[in-house]
């Protein structure tokens, strides 16, 4: 195959190619590429939250139209093109067939397809903030009637068009490549790789995109609908006698309650469908460094399940204050509080498996910990956030940033950092060095205590403010009229104000030495050998490695063993045929 | 133990409470956040040990046994913990929200609209008069489209301070006008979208004396961040006062 491959003209090799693992690591530059563009605009309103006076080179001041078409583009480029993107298209590209012992995905042309389709997504969604009236304003949820009168703000015509328009485009691609990701793991399973042989990093995968193609499958009418509204006449979401802007809608009668609905059946999922891979991942770090199995296999595949279909059960807990019915707000109270057991399970797992195991604290292992501190840290406050009536205080402050902040982009994106580090070796193997190059440790555990430190300097506080009543979405705290309210943020929020800025700006940078050492080992990186961290799983079998030479053997690969199988001091890979421990 | 428990609650940094039901709300809010905390610690702790202590052995042998010691035992208890949580949770709410006003409470309309809150109260007759949409004009001073046909509406009157008198419950109709706003007074527990096309009711009985905020907590536009009121809550008898005020002025 890969003698093919090499005699491919430039374009076709590395462009246009539906070679997984060139589109594995297609999505992961275009990962990179929003999540630095992300960053950015979130180091841009919290430093605009503290100094709401400062000039912008090249722009002028920050006005209050400009901080929400930051919020919103940073919520829809992290959401989207970072936390759904790389995990589950980046790494489930490159990783995945290998895991399960196939040299490709089910479906290559429709799989590049769907990474042509994100990039041209995250290209509309950039464009909208060139127009005239600037990028849309209303946040990653969208909610009509301000997303359906172009006359309802700045950013509300063409800018919302154009957010509507990638958004439409994503999720077609998410559902093409979650098909492909699902008949994949269904139909190429090599000889003996049973379902409860499935590394959980797969049911990871596995999960998330049956949730993908649920979820992604109701967003997509959704914003359909609401592009009719727009412009097609439509009342799908727009009540009889809505006056927005001097404009009175006379057409029929329907309700923004609705889109609420359809939003949120998609938007709880989608937050399990970022988590779910990196959830997957870190219980093999765990046992692979631990040089342990994982305490309990099958009951984690059983509560990987189960987060799944609880997650497409929860969506009312965002509407608790939303204008529900109340006994609905019960109902959804209880399915949200009931995921916290499965949850809770995989936490229990994680620390029974490294419990006095003397593991190795290598970089990916530390970002594996991390990831169990931080999703445990933000998950404690989701059965407060699960209570309506804590809700309705809580719900739109500060407490519920800190608390998904914590839990989806922190642990997401530690768990992003610990596929990285782990799988490095694999993603810059080349046809002259299949073993790879492995990340240098040193700058990588600098980089892990300053992105934890910084994760949990910047997001801790936020829960204080939250609680002192500081709501989301202001575009400033001082200098706002009404005496009681600028009293209120002035007693409560402001004087935390300037320390979660200066943890932004330590977490932003120490994202700088993952840049370094990313640069730096692709080029000049020491040589990994072969299986570099004792893996038992597929992906580090030989033949299977990205970019490898053909092997000579060309062998059929099996799988006889369970992963994670460890004695003492040695492992056994899931493709040795022997059936101790070596 | 009385000092203890009102230093555990005075710790949690959330505005002064002047509702009747906020004291429940926040004793609830304490309790929730205390334990998430001793379980924050619990698990960092269990984390730290299992890390640092030496290995002896593999301390389960097989998972079957262990199973329930490690995963269904702890599991029960939290199950059991979130279980009386949610119900403590769930009666405070149906207080709240299950049943609507006493029929004797204050009645006034509340109305968002990009960017202020309106707040109108029906005179004398205490009834609101109708509105229709296409009569809407702050120019013409008739913000909310109050219609002169229907007689209810000649008495009502309309403040951009919400106005209430202490110790009596008051029954809040909620809408907006244009997009979604939230409506959110931190100091009385209180948060409750109004939304276009909608009629929310929620009732609270404010307490103490005192000038609050009136937030706008739902993302609706540039000014969302300034569109804010004051609640002015008086003795009944100043209430009595500014009231009559302004029913005769109406009048």
């Amino acid at each position: 195959m890969n003698t093919i491959t090499a005699r491919k003209p430039f374009l076709r090799r590395y462009i246009f190619s539906t070679d997984h693992h060139v589109i594995g690591l297609q999505y992961l530059i275009l990962a990179l590429v929003a999540v630095a563009i992300g960053t950015t605009m979130s180091l841009l309103m919290r430093i605009h939250l503290v100094w709401p006076d400062l000039i912008l080179p090249g722009h002028g001041p920050i006005l209050p139209e400009d901080y929400l078409a930051l919020v919103t583009l940073h919520g829809t480029m992290m959401l989207f093109f970072v936390l759904t993107t790389a995990p589950q298209s980046g790494f489930g590209n490159l990783i995945l067939p290998a895991q399960i012992g196939s040299r490709t995905m089910a479906f290559p042309r429709l799989n590049a397809t769907s990474f042509w389709l994100t990039a041209i997504a995250l290209l509309t969604l950039l464009s909208s903030t060139l127009v005239q009236g600037g990028a849309a304003i209303s946040g990653w949820t969208a909610y009509p009637p301000l997303s359906a009168v172009a006359s309802a703000g700045p950013g509300q015509a063409l800018g919302m068009d154009l957010w509507l328009a990638s958004i439409v485009l994503f999720a077609v691609a998410s559902t093409a490549a979650s098909i492909n990701t699902l008949v994949t793991i269904i139909k190429l399973r090599c000889d003996g790789m049973t379902w409860d042989r499935l590394p959980l990093t797969v049911w990871g995968w596995f999960t998330a995109a049956l949730l993908s193609i649920l979820a992604f499958s109701v967003l997509l009418a959704a914003l359909v609908m609401l592009f009719a509204d727009r412009h097609a006449g439509t009342s799908f979401f727009l009540p009889a006698g809505d006056l927005v802007s001097g404009t009175l809608h006379t057409g029929g009668n329907g309700s923004p309650l609705l889109w609420l609905q359809l939003f949120w059946f998609f938007g709880h999922p989608e937050v399990y469908i970022a988590i779910l891979p990196g959830m997957g991942l870190t219980s093999m770090l765990l046992a692979n460094f631990s040089r342990r199995r994982v305490f309990a296999y099958r009951t984690m595949i059983l509560t990987t399940l189960l987060i799944g279909f609880l997650g497409i059960l929860v969506w009312g807990h965002h509407m608790f204050v939303a204008g529900l019915n109340p006994f609905a707000g019960t109902a959804f109270s209880i399915s949200t509080i009931a995921i916290a057991l499965p949850a809770a399970a995989k936490v229990l797992s994680w620390l029974a498996t490294i419990w006095r195991s003397r593991p190795q604290l290598t970089t990916p292992m530390l970002f594996a910990l991390g990831f169990v501190s931080l999703f445990l840290t933000g998950g404690l406050t989701g059965p407060i956030l699960a209570q309506p009536i804590l809700d309705q205080y809580l719900h739109n402050t500060f407490f519920v940033v800190a608390h998904f902040h914590l839990i989806m982009a922190m642990a997401g994106v530690f768990g992003l950092f610990a596929g990285a580090y782990y799988w490095f070796p694999l993603l810059s193997a080349s046809s002259k060095n299949p073993a790879g190059r492995i990340m240098s440790e040193s700058l990588g555990r600098w980089h892990f205590w300053g992105s934890f430190l910084g994760a949990y300097a910047t997001f801790l506080p936020m829960h204080i403010t939250g609680l002192a009543g500081e709501p989301r979405h202001y575009a400033q705290l001082t200098g706002i009229p009404g005496s009681a309210a600028a009293h209120l943020l002035a007693t409560g929020s402001i004087p935390l104000q300037k320390h979660i800025t200066y943890g932004a700006i330590f977490l932003a940078s120490a994202q700088m030495l993952f840049l370094w050492n990313l640069i730096r080992s692709t080029r000049r990186g020491e040589y990994a050998p072969e299986n570099p961290w004792q893996a038992t799983t597929l992906e580090w079998h030989p033949d299977l490695a990205p970019f490898a030479p053909p092997s000579a053997s060309n062998e059929t690969i099996a799988v006889h063993h369970a992963p994670c199988t460890y004695g003492d001091t040695s492992f056994l890979t899931q493709w040795s045929p022997g059936d101790k421990p070596e | 133990m009385p000092q203890l428990a009102s230093l555990l609650t005075i710790t949690w940094p959330l505005p002064a409470d002047a509702s009747a039901h906020g004291p429940a709300l926040d004793l609830h809010l304490f309790r929730n956040l205390w334990i998430a905390l001793g379980l924050f610690a619990l698990a960092h702790l269990l984390l730290l040990i299992g890390l640092l202590r030496s290995r002896r052995g593999n301390p389960y042998g097989d998972d079957r046994k262990h199973l329930w010691q490690i995963e269904y035992l702890p599991l029960t208890a939290l199950a059991l913990l979130f279980i009386f949580l949610t119900v403590q949770a769930e009666r405070l709410w149906a207080a709240a929200r299950y049943t609507g006003a006493d029929p004797a409470a204050l009645q006034i309309e509340v109305t968002g609209m990009q960017f202020a809150w309106y707040f109108r109260y029906p005179g004398v007759d205490a009834t609101f008069g109708a509105i229709q949409p296409q009569l809407i004009s702050a120019a013409e001073g008739n913000p909310l489209g109050i219609d002169p046909a229907d007689s209810h509406g000649h008495d009502d009157f309309i403040t951009s301070e919400l106005v209430l008198p202490a110790g009596r419950e008051v029954d809040l109709r909620l809408h907006a006008q244009d997009v979604i706003h939230g409506f959110a007074i931190p100091e009385m527990r209180l948060k409750q979208n109004a939304v276009p096309g909608e009629t929310v009711h929620i009732h609270f009985t404010p307490v103490t004396p005192g000038t609050y905020a009136i937030l706008c907590t739902q993302l609706c536009g540039t000014g969302h961040y300034r569109m804010n009121a004051n609640l002015s809550v008086l003795t009944p008898a100043a209430f009595a006062d500014w009231l009559a005020t302004h029913e005769k002025v109406q009048r």
